[in-house]
C-alpha cells in the first residue's frame, strides 16, 4: 500500500544515460501487485526502456484507465506526471492530452478488460486517428481485481480457476490493430524482457500508434494448467516470429542476417532502425497483407506469436493529419489565438 | 383559443407563420424575409419549427415584428403562408379571425376547410414557376421565393432590401441571382396587380437595429470559444448542438491558420461518442490547454461518468450543453430547458457544477468566453445551457465588442519558478482562500509532477482509503463550489413599483417573460422578476426569494427543474414557489406566461 516506500540510496557505480540519470530516476513508487504479477516485468521493461531512450522523466505523460495494469504508471517513472483516469476512457483522454501537447511522450498502459471490453471502441478509434504513443495491453485474460471472471481475451475452452470453460471467441488486440491500420504492433512476454525492452523502444520512437500486448500472467487468478494465459503455457507455446533490435540513431548500423537468412532494416520516423534479425520465409514486417496472412495462419494452433510483426513508419501520424505547429498548442500565445476587437467589428459585417 | 393577451396587428405590429415542406428550400426563402426585416430596422425574430428529418416533412417558419421590441414567439398569426397540403387543414385553424391566408391556386382549395373569418389570397405559385422556369428542381425552388415577392408585397417590404440580399447571397453566381431575382418579381408583381396592398397590417422603416447584429446562439458561441483561446476542442455530432462546431471550425479556418506555416493552431477532434468527445477535453485540459465540447442532453448523459472524474480530480472542462427535448431521443428539432438538473449534479457520487444560462447570442458569446475562465479558475467542469431556440435561430441582439485588455485567467498553476520555492510539490493541499489548490502541468518541471487520479485521495494527491482523508478533499471540493456563486454571471433583477410578488426565469425564457410582466402591469399586476445567469446561488438569489411573499418560476420543462434546483440549494419554502411550466417543445410565448401566472395568482 502507499504506505511501502522504495530505498532512495543509489549505489554509486549505477551506469548513467546520456542524461546523467540512473536507472533508478526512472522507477516509481512501490508496486501494490501480487507477487510475480507478470506486469511488474512489464513495468520493469518500461524503465529500462525509458532509461536506455534517455527520455526526461518530466517529458513522459503516464496514462492508463482502471484495473490492475492501470495502477502500474504509479509504479514507474515518478517524475512523469500519471493519470489514472477512468475504465476504458484512456485511449480518449490521451488523444486529447496529445492533441494539447505534442511534445510529450505518451504511454498509455491498459489491460485486457480496460481495452478489449469497457474501452474497445475507444482503443480502435485512437489506433484510426493515430494518436502517437505506445499503447500496452498487459493482457492475462482474466479481470483481478473484481476476482476472476473471464476477459474479452480469454481463449475458447482455457478454463478459469474454478474449473468453468470459457465458451467465447477472443478478441485479438493484434489482429484486431492490424485490421484497423494501426501502424506498430507486437506482442510479446512479460517474461521475456530481452524480447520486449527492444519493442517498447521501438515503439516509443514510432510516430504514430504502437500496440504493444504483453502476455502478462495472473499469478492469482489465472496461472493454472488448464489456462491458455498462464506462464507455462505461454512459456511452451511462445514462438518468436521475428526477433529485432533497436538501434538508436547516432548508432552506426551493423548488417546482421540471421542463420536463417531472413532479415530487415526498417528505419523508423526519427532516424533510428529496427534491425530485424529474424523473419520466418516471406515475411515482410512492412507489408500488412503478408503479416496478416501469416497470423491467420497460426491461428487456431494453440501457439502464441511474438515479435515486433508490423511497423508502418510512413503513415502520417494525427498531428502531420491536423497540421499542428512543431510545438505544443499550449505554448501557442493567446495574442495569436484570439483574433482581437477589430476582427470581431469586421466579421459582424456579415451578420446584417 | 383565449385571446387574453392579443395586441392586436398594425404597422411594424404582427406574426406571419409559413408552413413548408422540409428540404424543399423554403428555409433560406424565410430567412430572406426575415433578414429584409431586419435591415429595414424593425424588431423582428424568426423561429424555425423545423421536423428531425432531412425531407419531406412538415415544417413552420414564425415571423414576428413588433415595434415595442417584443420578439418572443406570437401564437396569433395575422398571415398564415400555407404551403403544405400535408398541414393545410390545422395551419388554416391557426390564423387568427379577420387574419390572412396566402396559398398557393394553381390548385382549388378545399371548400370544406375554408373559414368565413379569414381572407384567403390565392396566388399561381406552381403555375407562375413552371412558366417561369425549365428545370424541375429550380421550379419547386422559386416558388419560395415567388411567395417572398408576393409576401414583399402585402407587408410592404422595401423589395430593394430583398433584391440587395439576393444579390449579396447569388454575388458568386449570377444565373442563380437572376432565377431568384425574377421569381421575387413574379410573386410581387402578382400581390400587386391582385391584391389591395399593403395589408392593414404590414412594415414601415424604421431605425431599431442601430449597433445590432443578426446572429444565431451557437455561431455566436463557437465565436465566444474562439476568443477565449481554446485550442482543442472534441465533439460527437448532435442535433442542435452541431452547427456551434461547425462555426468554430470555419472560424478556425479563417482565424486560427498561420499563414506564414500554414499550420493550424488548433485541433479539432471528432470523437467516437460523447464518452470520448468529453475525455479528450479533459486530456486536453489536465495539459493546459483550454478545450471544449459542445453536445445537448443525450450527450450529456454520455457524460456524466467522465464529468465526475474532472470534478473530483479537479481538472478544467468547458461543456457548451444545446438543450432540445428529452427524455431519450426525445424530439432532437425541439426546444426544452430539461437538463438544468441532469448538468447540476452530473455523475454518480457527490458532485455539483458550474453552470452558465446565456438567453440569447449575445450572452453565448459572452458566456462561452467565461467558461473557460470559470473552468481554469475553479479547476473544474462548467457547463453553459443554451438551448435549441437560442441556439439555432437568428437572433437580434447587440453588436458584440471585445474588451482589448482582457487576459484569460488560467487559474492557479505552478510553474518553475513557484515549484523552485517549494520543498516539494503535492497536488491538493496547496490552497487559495477559494479553495482552489495549485496545479502542474506535465512536460514543466519533474519536481511537479503526480499522479491524477479519480479513485479516493488526500490532500497531497496520494490514494487513499481512509475516511477523514477522503472527507478533507470532498469537503473542500464542496467549498470550492460555494466559492463561485459570487464568480458566475449574476440574476438579473428588475423591480418595478407596486410589485406583489416575483418571477423568476432563466435562459431563453427572458423575451417572453419580460413581455408577459409589461402585460401584466398593463392589467393592473405588477411584479418583480429575475432571471438566474449561473450556478451555483449567490447572495443576490437568495435575497430576491426572502424578498417576496412567493414567486412564479418560469421554464420550459415538465418537473420544474430550476424551481427544484433553488428550493434545494437556497433557504425558500417550498410553498414561496409556484410553477409555469411550458415544455412542448416550441418557443415560449408572452400569452403562456401570462395565462400560467393569472390562472394560480
Amino acid at each position: 500500500m502507499p504506505s511501502i516506500v522504495k530505498p532512495v540510496a543509489t549505489h554509486p557505480s549505477l551506469q548513467r544515460n546520456e542524461l546523467g540519470f540512473t536507472v533508478r530516476d526512472y522507477e516509481g513508487g512501490m508496486s501494490t501487485l501480487c507477487a510475480g504479477c507478470g506486469h511488474d516485468s512489464i513495468t520493469a521493461a518500461i524503465v529500462r526502456a525509458l532509461w536506455e531512450l534517455a527520455v526526461p522523466p518530466h517529458m513522459l505523460a503516464k496514462m492508463s484507465g482502471i484495473g490492475c495494469s492501470s495502477k502500474t504508471p504509479a509504479y514507474f517513472v515518478s517524475g512523469a506526471h500519471g493519470f489514472n483516469s477512468a475504465h476504458g476512457r484512456m485511449p480518449a483522454i490521451t488523444s486529447g492530452a496529445a492533441a494539447a501537447n505534442r511534445t510529450l511522450t505518451y504511454i498509455g498502459v491498459s489491460g485486457d478488460g480496460d481495452s478489449l471490453s469497457i474501452g474497445l471502441g475507444q482503443l480502435c478509434h485512437a489506433i484510426r486517428r493515430n494518436v502517437p504513443m505506445l499503447y500496452v495491453i498487459e493482457n492475462n485474460g482474466v479481470y483481478g481485481l473484481t476476482k476472476g471472471q473471464f476477459s474479452a481475451s480469454a481463449d475458447i475452452d482455457s478454463k478459469s480457476k474454478r474449473g468453468e470453460p470459457n465458451r467465447m471467441a477472443p478478441i485479438d488486440p493484434v489482429t484486431l490493430a492490424l485490421n484497423l491500420g494501426a501502424t506498430f504492433v507486437a506482442r510479446s512476454f512479460s517474461g521475456d524482457k530481452e524480447q520486449l525492452v527492444p519493442i517498447l523502444k521501438a515503439a516509443f520512437v514510432h510516430r504514430g500508434f504502437a500496440l504493444v500486448d504483453v502476455i502478462s500472467p495472473c499469478v492469482t487468478f489465472n496461472d493454472h494448467s488448464s489456462s491458455t494465459k498462464s506462464y507455462l503455457y505461454t512459456r511452451k507455446h511462445k514462438v518468436e516470429a521475428t526477433e529485432s533490435n533497436f538501434v538508436p540513431k547516432a548508432q552506426e548500423i551493423v548488417a546482421h542476417i540471421s542463420p536463417n537468412g531472413h532479415g530487415a532494416n526498417v528505419t523508423m520516423h526519427d532516424g533510428s532502425v529496427v534491425r530485424f534479425t529474424s523473419l520466418p520465409a516471406n515475411y515482410d514486417p512492412t507489408d500488412r497483407t503478408r503479416v496478416m496472412d501469416y497470423l491467420q495462419q497460426h491461428t487456431g494452433t494453440g501457439e502464441v506469436v511474438t515479435g515486433l510483426l508490423y511497423v508502418n513508419p510512413s503513415v502520417p501520424d494525427m498531428h502531420e493529419m491536423n497540421k499542428t505547429p512543431d510545438i505544443a498548442l499550449t505554448e501557442v500565445p493567446f495574442e495569436k489565438l484570439c483574433p482581437g476587437a477589430e476582427v470581431l467589428d469586421k466579421l459582424q459585417e456579415d451578420w446584417r | 383559443m383565449q385571446q387574453a393577451t392579443r395586441v392586436s396587428a398594425g404597422v411594424n405590429d404582427f406574426a406571419i407563420k409559413l408552413a413548408n415542406v422540409n428540404g424543399t428550400g423554403s428555409a433560406s426563402a424565410n430567412g430572406l424575409l426575415m433578414q429584409s426585416m431586419f435591415r429595414m430596422g424593425l424588431p423582428v425574430s424568426g423561429k424555425n419549427l423545423f421536423p428531425s428529418n432531412i425531407q419531406g416533412l412538415p415544417t413552420w417558419y414564425e415571423i414576428r415584428v413588433n415595434h415595442r421590441g417584443y420578439t418572443a414567439r406570437s401564437l396569433d398569426y395575422d398571415l398564415m403562408v400555407a404551403m403544405n397540403s400535408q398541414t393545410y387543414a390545422r395551419d388554416v385553424q391557426e390564423v387568427r379571425p379577420e387574419g390572412y391566408l396566402l396559398y398557393d391556386s394553381s390548385w382549388p382549395l378545399d371548400p370544406e376547410l375554408l373559414r368565413d373569418d379569414v381572407h384567403f389570397l390565392g396566388v399561381p405559385l406552381a403555375q407562375l414557376c413552371n412558366d417561369a422556369f425549365g428545370d424541375p428542381r429550380e421550379r419547386i425552388l422559386m416558388k419560395n421565393i415567388a411567395y417572398t415577392g408576393s409576401i414583399a408585397a402585402l407587408l410592404d417590404i422595401d423589395i430593394a432590401v430583398v433584391e440587395a440580399l439576393l444579390g449579396e447571397k447569388f454575388e458568386k453566381k449570377p444565373a442563380l441571382r437572376d432565377s431568384n431575382q425574377k421569381a421575387l418579381h413574379l410573386g410581387y408583381d402578382y400581390a400587386k396587380e391582385h391584391f389591395e396592398c399593403p395589408l392593414s397590417f404590414h412594415t414601415e422603416p424604421m431605425q431599431a437595429n442601430a449597433g445590432k447584429v443578426l446572429v444565431d446562439g451557437n455561431t455566436a458561441t463557437a465565436l465566444g470559444c474562439l476568443y477565449a483561446g481554446a485550442t482543442v476542442a472534441a465533439w460527437y455530432p448532435i442535433t442542435p448542438a452541431t452547427s456551434v462546431m461547425d462555426a468554430f471550425k470555419e472560424f478556425c479556418e479563417q482565424y486560427r491558420r498561420d499563414p506564414e506555416t500554414g499550420r493550424n493552431n488548433y485541433f479539432i477532434l471528432q470523437a467516437e461518442d460523447e464518452l470520448a468527445a468529453i475525455g479528450m477535453v479533459i486530456g486536453a485540459s489536465w495539459n493546459g490547454a483550454r478545450a471544449f465540447t459542445s453536445t445537448a442532453g443525450p450527450g450529456i448523459s454520455l457524460m456524466n461518468e467522465l464529468l465526475g472524474l474532472a470534478y473530483y480530480a479537479e481538472i478544467p472542462a468547458v461543456v457548451i450543453d444545446v438543450q432540445r427535448v428529452g427524455p431519450s431521443t426525445g424530439m432532437p428539432t425541439r426546444t426544452q430547458q430539461g437538463d438544468i438538473l441532469e448538468c447540476a449534479y452530473a455523475s454518480h457520487g457527490d458532485t455539483k457544477h458550474i453552470l452558465l444560462f446565456p438567453a440569447n447570442p449575445a450572452e453565448c458569446f459572452e458566456f462561452a468566453l467565461k467558461s473557460f475562465d470559470l473552468a481554469e479558475k475553479f479547476q473544474t467542469p462548467v457547463l453553459m445551457l443554451s438551448d435549441l431556440d437560442i441556439g439555432m435561430n437568428d437572433w437580434v441582439v447587440p453588436r458584440l465588442t471585445w474588451d482589448s485588455s482582457y487576459k484569460p485567467d488560467r487559474g492557479r498553476v505552478f510553474g518553475q519558478e513557484e515549484l523552485e520555492k517549494l520543498k516539494k510539490f503535492t497536488r491538493y493541499n496547496l490552497t487559495d482562500e477559494l479553495g482552489v489548490a495549485a496545479r502542474t502541468l506535465p512536460g514543466v518541471d519533474a519536481k511537479g509532477a503526480y499522479v491524477t487520479r479519480g479513485s479516493g485521495h488526500n490532500k497531497l494527491g496520494a490514494y487513499t482509503e481512509t475516511p477523514d482523508e477522503y472527507q478533507e478533499v470532498i469537503d473542500r471540493l464542496l467549498a470550492k463550489h460555494k466559492a463561485s456563486a459570487d464568480f458566475v454571471p449574476a440574476p438579473l433583477i428588475e423591480n418595478r413599483e407596486g410589485a406583489q410578488f416575483g418571477v423568476i426565469t432563466v435562459g431563453g425564457c427572458d423575451l417572453a417573460v419580460r413581455e408577459a410582466l409589461d402585460l401584466l402591469e398593463e392589467r393592473g399586476i405588477p411584479a418583480d422578476s429575475m432571471r438566474i445567469r449561473g450556478f451555483p446561488f449567490d447572495q443576490r438569489v437568495e435575497a430576491f426569494l426572502a424578498n417576496h411573499p412567493f414567486c412564479f418560476v418560469v421554464e420550459q420543462n415538465r418537473d420544474a427543474q430550476l424551481r427544484s434546483l433553488l428550493l434545494l440549494e437556497t433557504a425558500v419554502p417550498k410553498e414561496k414557489l409556484r410553477s409555469v411550466l411550458v415544455y412542448g417543445g416550441f418557443p415560449l410565448s408572452a400569452r403562456h406566461v401570462v395565462e400560467g401566472i393569472l390562472s394560480r395568482l
